[in-house]
Order: C-alpha cells, then structure tokens, then sequence
C-alpha cells in the first residue's frame, strides 16, 4: 500500500482503503510478538518522542514497546498537567522537541486539537494517542484489528458502543473508522452523556442498554470516568452500574457470539460486572495485543516505509 | 476653520437624504449640506465624488484595555484602529485593570483618550464592583463623570436580585444597561457552541439556551423596572426572537450585533484555529440567518464588533485555553460593505443606520446625523475598493481575527472627527 500521511491525527482524516492497509500491516507485525526475539531492524537510527501530557500506562508502554521492537529509539516525555501550568507553551515544548530532530512525536494531551496544532508546526510526523474527547485513532485501529480477527470480516457487524460517548474519544474514533468499514454503529447511554446531534456522526441512538445490545456482534463498553457526578451528567456510579453496566443476565438476551471489547483501564463493577471481563465473550487482552502490533504498524507507516 | 467634502454621494438616513451633495463643516460642525455649495474663500475642499459620505460610524463596544493592559491594546493603538475602520466614536468596555468602576478610572480614561485618542472616546462603566456580580458600582457618580452606559461586559450579572437593582437605580441617568447574556452555568467551561461541530472536535459546547435563557431574565426584569436594557453581541435565533416579541410589546430594549456573528458559523472552528474563539461563540446557520434578519428589519439596532484584542501568547496554543475575542474595528465595516450591502441583503442607507443613527441614539450620544449644527464627525466610504484582510498591517496590536485572508469590494475612504481628517 501507498501511504501519504506525514501524521496520523484522527480516524475521520482517513479512507476505507487507507485503514485497511493499517490493519493489514499490523497483521504482518503481530507474527514478530511471537518471535523468541522480538525486534527486527526496521527502525533502526529512527527516533520516536512519546509525548505525554495526560498519564497513561497502556498506550504510552504500547507506543514503547512497538518502538522498540522495530529497533527505533524511544524518548518518554512526560509532562505531568498541561503546558500551560509548567509556564512553557505547548509550542515551545514541541520546538524544543523539533530540534532534537525526532522521526516520530506521538502525542497525548488534555486539550482536543493539540495533535493537529503540533502538526502544524513539527517537520516530522505527529501521531494522535490521544486528544481530549476528540480522537483516539490507533485505539480504533487496535479495534477494527480485533474484530476482523474474531469476525473474520468487518463489513454488515453491528457494533454498539455503550457509556459516555460525550466525553469520549475513543467513542469518536470508532464511529468514524467503524462506518467507514461498513459496520452499522448503534451508541447507548443516558441522554446526559450522548453529545449533541450525535445521530448526524451516521450512528443510531438509544437509550436502553437490552434493546442496544441485542443484536450486536460487538458491544464496546466505554470506561466511566468517576467525576461524572460533579457536572450533573449521572446522580451516582451506583445507579449508573446498575442501568448502564454490563452483567452476565443482561447477556443472556444478546448474541451467543457476542464480543465484549474495553479500551481499558476497567472499573470492575461500574461499566463491567467482573464476571464478564473474564468471561469467553471477552476479548479485552487480544485489544492489549493488537494494540503493540497496531502501534508498529503505525510507526512503522510514518517512520520507516519511506526511507525504504 | 472651514472644510468643503464636494460631489460624494450623501447617505444621511437621520435627514432622509441619499444623493449627491456637497457638505460643508465650520468650526468642527455641520455647516450646510446641499447641491453646488460654495464655500467662502480659503475653504479647505475634499474632492468626494464617486465616494459615500456618511454621518460618523460609532462601534458601541470594543475593548480599549487601558489602563491595565496595554500590552493586549492602548486607546492610541485602538482608536488609530477605529478611525482606519472607519469609524468616529467607541465605546469602552469597563473590564480594564482597574476596572472602570469608579470616577478616577472613568476620568483616567477620557484624560488618556484626550491626550492620545484619534476618535471620539465614551466610557462605558461596569455594574457591579471590580465585575464581581455582588454590589452595585457607584453608578451616580460614573453617569457624572461620562459613563454612557453600564456594563459588565465579559461576564453575566447572574443574580437576578442585583440585576433588577441596577436597572432601577440606573433609571434616572437615563443611560442603557448592557447585558452579556451567558448563563454561566449552562454549558460551564465550554470552548464553542454546541452543535454537530462541537461534538465531532470533541469540544465542550455552549449550547444556544445559555444566551437564550438570560435574555428572557433581562427582558422580563426590563419590563418590571422600565430601564432601557441593551443586549451585547446578539448571537442566537431564540435571542432574536425574545427580542422582536419584548420590542413588539413595547418594552424598552435594543441589540447589537456583531460582523462574525452575522457571517460566520461554528464550522470555521473545525481547524482548532482560536482566531475563531470569542463569546458568544459562533453560532450555527440557522442563528446566523435569524441575526442578519434581524439586522435588517431593526429588531437588532446596530453593529458593533466586540474588538476584543489580546496578545499573541494568549490566543496561541491549545484551542480550550486560548482568550475569549477578536479584533473587529478594521474589518466590520469592509465586510458589512461586501457580503451584506453589495449583494443586497442589506441596503446602503439601513447599513448606515445600524453603524451611526442606530447607536447615536440609544446611547444618546451627538452623531448619527449630517444636520446642520451637528458635530461633524463624518465616515465617507469608498465602495468600489478592493481589500483583502491582513492582520499583519492592523493598527490594533491584536492580530487574531476569523477574517484573515478574506478579500472583497468596498471600504472606508476617509474618517473625520469634527471637521478634521484622522491621518491614516
């Protein structure tokens, strides 16, 4: 495949054709995991930047570890609250950055639009780990990944995403790339946390968790975060679980081969009954798998298939 | 002295005139206006023909930010703007540094504009003590020393209490009080308006009912006390139509619009681009359409652009933090000129209503007319001048505006200000 991008910012940039290629790469990744000796030469003498302005330990050691298995130099940054509070801009940090003259800047940050605004200013590749509520690309990469895997296909799935789809950019990034594969989006949650004109995205609406999930081939269960309560958006977790979270009764009207996906990090007993993290229907660590393979792909598309 | 403009076209809605005059201004007044004029020997003549001679444009907002901030702007800086834009008067929002909540600020302010000003000055003075919603400012004693208006502008006065308060004890001034309607809470910390837009950046919104709701409050307070209430930077369909109703039943209100809120929507915010971050926010198509309707049929009385200037440093970076505003003194009248008049949405004459006869009278000020005796303050427009927005060559030290780079036809020519040309 031909890849064009100097960044990846957001699943809504992207084309059918385009994601496709990203899978398929990430494909051809994943066999390099199961190699007693996880690093091929690929990347060698490039430099990745992992800056991050929001703490995260699954992405940020993803991005690492893709890194370094395709040999590439990765540099952690991490800037603990926003640039503003350290008193640098954002745009000096990257700069800064620039000058040390790095292939790759993956970048994750408080603020939506923080990626596309470095991507501006930076001569190298700038990639979305992402940017407030806006995009989360690589996890809806990680996604379709794990489908196609289970599924055998992507096109005519329905897929329901369950949870704060307001504040949420993985919710975002997976409508985007989910409809641009074919796969019809349903969205399920408490009219509080259902952004404006949400059905104009291409996705259906509801607000009853057993109607939404019946007939998914996929249910996604967004994480809630735990300050929801303060802007009014739910009275408590209590009664959030008990209407939104997912337990295996409510799974017993859905599709025998359903699969239940997380982006990860879990609240066990908000958004997910135990029972069913663990359970066959869950495919939460394949997503943490897929994520490494996804990763490198992604680096590898930016950093390294040029200078091939 | 004496100063003949011959031959332009006079646009003076005040006096019902639209033709081709000569006006002729003595000592910094409207002398004569009428056809083939001559004017006594050594009479100073402005050859004005193909030009549009108006009664001086008043913009009835903008933010001068001194004393205090003079880094962001200066009433030198800022009326230098004004008059490039075409415009005679402003007035000053009182969210300085002190605020202009008291005489020494309003004083500090005319004496400045004295000294450094190109165009005529009008202090507006706030509300409430240092903006803070919880005591009224010595409202007396700021309508004595020259405060046209009171305003909290950049904040809402959200208890109603007080609100209803300042409206009564402003009634004898006989000066508006000037509403930025934004609920605070509706939409607490949104970046933009809520819409399709904000959720696909993945922006907090503010939805259009945050404007909505308070102008409902104001102008029902407005109908309990009798005060003039005037609503700041119009920007909601639902606003508008508050407004037409409380006009339609008599109650004493009045609105502003600005040029982004009359041709801009949320779209322009898609690029993260905080030269698109003001509030009220861009707004969707649908309050876009119902503010030039508006403008046109006189629910909404006057343009003013809400010049907001700040520093580079404060509107670059993360789109959710950057300043709330734009610069507008050097372009409102351009654009106004060609996207409204030229295609004839809105015709010369009303166009010139809502920039000087409209604001000149609700905020009693001398202007809005070319009647002999008046103050010859006077903006003679150029229509067939090709522009194009450069924010590098503004007089403002503000350089964020939504317009960069538009170009079009038609622009102001030539400002006086009581007889006098303002050097460009």
């Amino acid at each position: 495949m031909s890849w064009k991008r100097k960044d990846l910012l957001g699943m809504q940039d992207l084309d059918a054709a385009e994601i496709i290629g990203v899978l398929d790469t990430a494909s051809s990744m994943k066999e390099i995991a199961a190699r007693e000796i996880k690093k091929v030469p690929t990347l060698r003498g490039k430099t990745v930047v992992n800056l991050f302005y929001e703490s995260s330990t699954r992405t940020r050691t993803s991005f690492e570890i893709a890194g370094k298995w395709l040999s590439a130099d990765v540099i952690n940054f991490s800037a603990s609250g926003s640039s503003a509070d350290k008193g640098e801009s954002l745009l000096d940090t990257a700069r800064n950055i620039e000058a040390m003259s790095p292939d790759v800047v993956v970048v994750r940050h408080k603020a939506a639009g923080a990626p596309a605004l470095l991507a501006r200013h930076l001569r190298c590749g700038v990639v979305n780990a992402g940017d407030g509520a806006h995009e989360h690309p690589t996890q809806a990469l990680l996604d379709l990944m794990t489908i196609r895997e289970k599924k055998g296909h992507l096109e005519g799935l329905n897929v329901t995403i369950v949870g704060d789809i307001t504040h949420s950019r993985v919710a975002r990034s997976d409508i985007h790339g989910m409809r641009k594969m074919g796969i019809t989006v349903t969205v399920a949650g408490p009219p509080t946390l259902i952004p404006a004109q949400c059905q104009e995205l291409g996705v259906k609406v509801s607000h009853r968790l057993e109607e939404a999930i019946a007939h998914a081939d996929v249910i996604v269960m967004l994480r809630l975060q735990h300050e929801r309560m303060q802007g009014g958006f739910i009275p408590s977790l209590r009664e959030y679980s008990r209407v939104w979270g997912l337990s295996l009764a409510k799974l017993e009207h859905c599709r025998p081969d359903v699969l239940i996906m997380h982006p990860g990090p879990v609240n066990r007993g908000v958004e997910l009954a135990p029972e069913v993290a663990d359970s066959a229907y869950s495919v939460i660590l394949d997503q943490v798998s897929n994520g490494v393979a996804v990763r490198m792909a992604v680096l590898y598309l930016l950093a390294g298939s040029k200078s091939a | 002295m004496s100063l003949l403009i011959k031959g332009g076209r006079v646009v003076d809605p005040a006096g019902g005139t639209d033709g081709v005059q000569d006006v002729w201004i003595v000592d910094g007044r409207i002398h004569k206006v009428g056809r083939g004029l001559k004017a006594a020997a050594g009479t100073e003549t402005v050859d004005a023909a193909g030009k549009v001679v108006c009664p001086g444009f008043i913009d009835m907002h903008v933010h001068l930010r001194e004393p205090g901030f003079e880094y962001k702007e200066t009433i030198a800086s800022g009326t230098r703007a004004a008059a490039a834009g075409g415009f005679t008067a402003v007035a000053c929002m009182a969210n300085t540094f002190p605020v202009n909540d008291n005489r020494a600020v309003t004083d500090y302010i005319l004496a400045r504009a004295k000294v450094e000003g190109v165009v005529r000055v009008y202090p507006i003075g706030a509300v409430t003590r240092n903006l803070e919603g919880r005591q009224l400012a010595e409202l007396a004693e700021l309508a004595e020393a020259g405060c046209v208006a009171f305003s909290d502008d950049g904040k809402c006065v959200m208890n109603a209490e007080l609100y209803r308060r300042a409206m009564e004890y402003a009634l004898p001034f006989g000066v508006p009080v000037i509403s930025h309607a934004e609920d605070c809470h509706l939409g607490d910390g949104a970046a933009m308006h809520e819409g399709l837009v904000s959720t696909d950046l993945g922006l907090s919104g503010q939805p259009a009912a945050a404007e909505d709701v308070m102008v409902a409050r104001d102008i029902i307070l407005a109908e309990l006390t009798g005060a003039h209430l005037h609503i700041a930077h119009i920007s909601t369909a639902g606003a508008v139509r508050l407004v037409r109703d409380a006009k339609a039943r008599g109650i004493r209100v009045t609105a502003e619009v600005t040029p982004h809120h009359l041709l801009l929507t949320d779209e322009m915010v898609r690029s993260y681009d905080s030269s698109c971050k003001m509030a009220p926010p861009l707004r969707g198509k649908r309050d876009v359409e119902a503010c030039v309707e508006a403008l046109v049929d006189g629910t909404i009385d006057c343009v003013a652009t809400d010049h907001a200037p700040h520093a580079l440093s404060e509107k670059e970076g993360e789109f959710a933090d950057a300043a709330n505003g734009v610069v507008g003194l050097e372009t409102a009248v351009p654009l106004l000129l060609d996207r409204l008049v030229r295609p004839g949405v809105l015709d010369l004459a009303t166009m010139v209503t809502r920039f000087s006869t409209g604001p000149a009278r609700l905020l009693n000020l001398p202007g809005g007319s070319l009647a002999p005796g008046a103050a010859a303050d006077v903006t003679i427009l150029d229509l067939e001048r090709a522009w194009t927005v450069d924010p590098a060559a503004f007089r403002s030290r503000g350089r964020h505006t939504p317009f960069a780079g538009f170009t079009g036809v038609g622009a102001p020519w030539m400002t006086l200000v009581g007889g006098l040309p303002v050097p460009s």
